[in-house]
């Protein structure tokens, strides 16, 4: 009986092989596989605390959608999901890893606050489109940082940009609480709000606004430039063969320039559109981790922008999600944010069946061996 | 006790976390494997460390519960990295965002509550020497156990065996496995010492630095660990040196805020996540340091040919 057990142990095993080719079907499959993963270990998680798989289940990931009000909630939330995971899904693409969007995020908010806390009187259409732009440069421009001292000094850009977040924060926090600090605020450590021109024009019921638009159009646009442009080509040889690249004559550094300035310049613009938008100021916390969920939603998209806009409102959803699992069921909401790392997770496990097949093999030693063996 | 005798017992609880997270990444990467998930490993350890001493009322209890779950965390990214071949700076970004938001969700009952301090060592008569007696026979345990884990780890890599073996499949994962050295196991050994001295970091936090449970509590010293074990240039002397360096950086801005200098808050609280970079510039900028330690391997899956 025991000599029967071992044999069966010991006969086949689960092995990794590695697949001709890269698999089509899984590289769609994957992501759904990686879902319903993180579905039913959630499920689990929930049962484990005592409460109702399916009605917890039921309220974080269906609830969500129920009501034209939640649905809007939803998009509110994925439009910067979006704008920034699309930045970063190029980046990745790259092989360049701008983790610093968070950092990118506040002082594209910043250089865009400039115009209504300091030059509060001019309100024109105008002042809507400079807001916006400078959001995007201040975006560009400290996400250039990273992209500098990788190129010039060969500091790794995970490392330096991830800093830079500590330091975006801290630079937020110093501005609301000094300099521009609402003196009329009662000493709230906030800027003074934003009015007319300095916010962006809203839909519906006011809470639907013109950055979800910026968001789309961004993810089309990028969707494009990779799909049938030369600079997209050039980005998807550079980050899958560097040395074929190198041989193409295409410039590693410019790459890593290029995917900088693009990915933080959206995230600084995703920034300025929840201060000039949802927000409607200044404040030391002006985002619920955006920066950091965005590189969730860039591989959960696949790292292809039209992929990215789904991902983002799957996201989305897992923030609404867990308010209301909050509210209803007294779970903390910091199940939002392991959600969201657990879906990570398994969707790089189940990556690895696109380039790997799973094989049971056997491992049974030659029979006369054994015989001789036992 | 005198001014500077405080400002450095100060320094050195501030540096120990660091130097113990900083130890196990910097064997990890010495067998060739980048493990981005520092910060994760760190504050499961910090928050299961404080849970297990809230409810048995041991700091040693918490110590062990702190290690063992950096250790389960680390294999965790050990299984995704070594066994299913995933991109191994996604899978510690991985790790990181699902440590905080793990930790979060088990720590959500232990906000506020009264922590347990791990007691200082207390050696009669050395302990109360003057100017050194604190200072050298009367830390933390911890602190002494950071030390030795540094000797043991500088010790273990150039004059043992299974130093060599961890630098070769460090170097060249293909040559060692021919040489018939088990590459993956190697792997992940390290990254389970790696796993377990972050825990260590984590419950050093919540159990001696601050007694109680914060949220995030880690604030980032696991990346800044990972950039010292760059700035190291994988070398554990350096290493323990720049973590009392950064030690110092971080105590100087808290003691600057403290006697109300005219600076703002906020940009003494940024001098570690500065002199990080200023750090990981300094030593990139000089090739020659930088690149001679490096394992050739790091980073790279390694899938045995069958």
């Amino acid at each position: 009986m025991n000599k029967l057990r071992k044999q069966l142990e010991l006969n086949v095993q689960l092995i990794l092989e590695k697949r001709p080719q890269s698999s089509g079907l899984m590289n769609l499959f994957s992501p759904l596989l990686a879902i319903v993963l993180t579905i039913v270990v959630g499920g689990l998680i929930f049962a484990a605390m005592g409460k109702p798989p399916l009605t917890a289940l039921y309220l974080y990931f269906i609830d969500p959608l129920t009501s034209w009000w939640s649905v809007e909630e939803v998009l509110v939330k994925a439009g910067p999901l979006v704008l920034i995971g699309v930045g970063l899904a190029v980046c990745f693409k790259a092989n360049v890893w701008n983790i610093g969007a968070e950092g990118q995020l506040t002082v594209g908010a910043l250089m865009g606050a400039i115009i209504p806390i300091l030059w509060g009187e001019w309100q024109s259409p105008f002042a809507l489109v400079a807001m916006l732009c400078l959001g995007a440069l201040g975006g560009a421009l400290f996400a250039l940082i990273p992209a500098w001292l990788k190129t010039h000094f060969g500091v790794n850009e995970i490392l330096t940009s991830l800093m830079l977040v500590y330091i975006a924060q801290l630079l937020l926090d110093w501005f609301v609480r000094g300099p521009w600090k609402d003196p009329n605020g009662y000493n709230f450590p906030k800027s003074v709000s934003f009015e007319g021109w300095h916010l962006l024009p809203m839909w519906g019921d006011g809470r639907m606004h013109f950055g979800l638009l910026v968001s789309l159009v961004a993810a089309l646009v990028l969707f494009w430039i990779m799909r049938h442009t030369l600079k997209g080509f050039e980005i998807n040889v550079v980050g899958s063969a560097p040395r074929a690249g190198a041989f193409a004559g295409f410039s590693q550094t410019k790459m890593v320039w290029f995917c900088f300035a693009l990915s933080g310049g959206l995230a600084g613009l995703a920034g300025l559109i929840e201060v000039a938008g949802p927000i409607g100021q200044l404040q030391p916390q002006i985002s619920p981790n955006y920066g950091f969920t965005a590189i969730i939603v860039a591989f959960l998209g696949r790292l292809n922008p039209l992929g990215v806009i789904f991902a983002g409102i799957l996201l989305a959803i897992s923030y609404i999600g867990g308010e209301g699992i909050q509210i209803e069921l007294g779970i903390s909401s910091k199940i939002t944010q392991m959600f969201q790392g657990m879906l990570l997770f398994f969707i790089l496990m189940c990556d690895t069946l696109i380039l790997y097949r799973l094989k049971w093999i056997s491992t049974k030693p030659n029979q006369s061996t054994t015989g001789h063996a036992s | 006790m005198s001014p500077y005798e405080a400002i450095l017992l100060t320094i050195i609880t501030a540096s120990t976390p660091l130097l113990l997270a900083a130890i196990g990444e910097l064997v990890v990467e010495r067998s060739g494997v980048l493990n981005l998930g520092i910060e994760g490993m760190m504050v499961m350890g910090a928050v299961c460390g404080f849970a297990a001493a809230h409810v048995t009322g041991s700091a040693w209890l918490g110590v062990i519960a702190a290690t063992f779950a950096g250790i389960a965390t680390s294999l965790l990214f050990g299984l995704l990295t070594q066994t299913l071949m995933t991109n191994q700076v996604a899978t510690g970004l991985a790790i990181t965002l699902l440590g905080l938001g793990l930790s979060g969700l088990i720590g959500s009952g232990f906000v506020g509550l009264p922590g347990v301090k791990l007691a200082n060592v207390s050696i009669p008569w050395l302990s109360d020497l003057p100017y050194v007696g604190r200072l050298i026979f009367g830390q933390d345990p911890l602190v002494y156990v950071s030390i030795a884990l540094t000797a043991a780890v500088a010790y273990t890599l150039n004059h043992t065996r299974m130093g060599l073996i961890i630098r070769a499949v460090g170097q060249n994962h293909a040559s060692a496995h021919a040489l018939g050295y088990r590459v993956v196991a190697v792997r992940y050994a390290c990254i389970a010492f790696g796993g377990a001295t972050s825990g260590l970091a984590g419950a050093y936090l919540s159990l001696v630095y601050t007694p109680q449970w914060i949220e995030n509590m880690t604030a980032g010293r696991g990346w800044i660990a990972l950039a010292l074990v760059v700035f190291s240039t994988w070398l554990p002397g350096r290493l323990a040196a720049g973590a009392y360096l950064f030690g110092g950086v971080w105590i100087l801005g808290l003691y600057a805020q403290g006697m109300g200098v005219g600076i703002p808050s906020q940009l003494l609280s940024s001098l570690p996540y500065v002199a990080t970079i200023l750090a990981l510039v300094i030593i990139s900028t000089n090739r020659r340091l930088s690149l001679i330690n490096t394992p050739a391997s790091l980073g790279q899956g390694f899938v045995p040919d069958r």
